[in-house]
């Protein structure tokens, strides 16, 4: 007999009142409907109104911490590509 | 002590669920996965706030300074009113698998009824459980089928955990004059009535899963009678072992 294969997912969140989904772990099962339901016991108790998608981890591609410098330095060193000049009105939160 | 017969009605359905969610307990720590334990746990939580709900609501009714814990404690077999199907041992995987499944289809059908009872504080529980059975038949027939449908091995025992059980599904339609009565009034659902929907659902969950469902049509029935099988009064040994020692405590 050949043992299901249980491979990696991570879970991504967006809560009731939330903007955006954050991941918020990973877990194993066997497929994508399983993980969807292991992350709804784990990671929101059932809570009404959220949402949840789950990704296979090997579907993920990362940025490589030792390519640190060439991709994120440049941008620091040409000010104008970031918007600090302007001056923000009074009354504007969240900024 | 004697039962009303709504009392007796609410403690039946409590009793399903307080069994069920102490043989589920069972599994803590041994299923086949972790998401599995983590899936079998939040059930019996489920059930066992659905057992609280109808048990407090029995002791209400009752009075004489009942509560829930000296129902689910004080009581021997012979005054537990569950099915016999939620008493059945966990055997293996399959077996607790297909007894969840033939179980919770009976649920999702009951409790939609039941959210319609002409008795507020029923429907209100009903109402609440629905939403949690709901998500324990989908865990269930997911599994049903995986299993069935999975390998050789698989469904074979599948198969043979269904052949094992069925012969506990007749009793979730059988129907006594106090369940007639209280459906007349609009309390009570009529478990005759659910049987059509119930074999829609598991019908279908059994082709799905590649199983043959059994001819054999001898049905074991006594549960809310008080009388059930040997399995029963081990498990309340088990259960209420420490209330017993010391009664009357607070914890």
């Amino acid at each position: 007999m050949s043992n299901v294969h249980w491979p990696l997912y991570e879970v991504f969140i967006r809560s009731k009142q939330g903007l955006s989904h954050r991941h918020v772990g990973s877990l194993h099962a066997t497929d994508e409907q399983m993980a969807l339901e292991n992350a709804r016991d784990a990671y929101t108790r059932r809570a009404e109104g959220c949402s949840i998608w789950v990704v296979k981890a090997s579907e993920i591609v990362a940025s490589q911490p030792e390519e640190r410098g060439a991709f994120f330095d440049p941008a620091d060193s040409k000010i104008y590509r970031h918007p600090t000049f302007y001056t923000i009105p009074d009354g504007i939160e969240h900024m | 002590m004697t039962y009303s017969p709504l009392t007796t009605y609410t403690l039946r359905l409590g009793d399903t669920c307080l069994v069920l969610a102490q043989r589920l307990t069972g599994w803590c720590g041994h299923a086949p996965e972790l998401e599995i334990d983590l899936a079998l746990a939040n059930i019996g939580l489920d059930l066992l706030g659905q057992a609280r709900n109808f048990l407090a609501y029995a002791a209400h009714l009752q009075g004489e300074h009942l509560d829930e814990d000296q129902l689910a404690y004080g009581r021997d077999e012979r005054q537990y009113h569950n099915l016999l199907l939620a008493e059945q041992p966990n055997g293996d995987f399959a077996d607790t698998m297909m007894r969840q499944y033939l179980l919770d289809a009976w649920h999702v059908e009951l409790f939609s009824r039941l959210s319609q009872s002409s008795d507020s504080q029923l429907a209100a529980i009903a109402a609440k459980a629905l939403k949690e059975v709901r998500y324990h038949l989908r865990f269930s027939r997911g599994w049903l089928v995986r299993l069935g449908d999975g390998n050789e091995l698989s469904q074979q025992k599948m198969q043979s955990s269904l052949n094992k059980l069925w012969r506990f599904s007749g009793e979730m339609f059988h129907a006594d004059e106090l369940e007639i009565s209280l459906a007349e009034q609009g309390i009570a659902v009529d478990p005759r009535t659910m049987r059509t929907a119930w074999e829609a659902e598991v019908f279908s969950g059994l082709l799905e899963a590649t199983l043959v469902k059994p001819t054999q049509a001898q049905y074991r029935t006594g549960g809310k009678q008080g009388l059930h099988t040997e399995h029963l009064g081990p498990l309340l040994a088990e259960m209420q072992y420490l209330q017993r020692a010391y009664p009357n405590q607070q914890w």
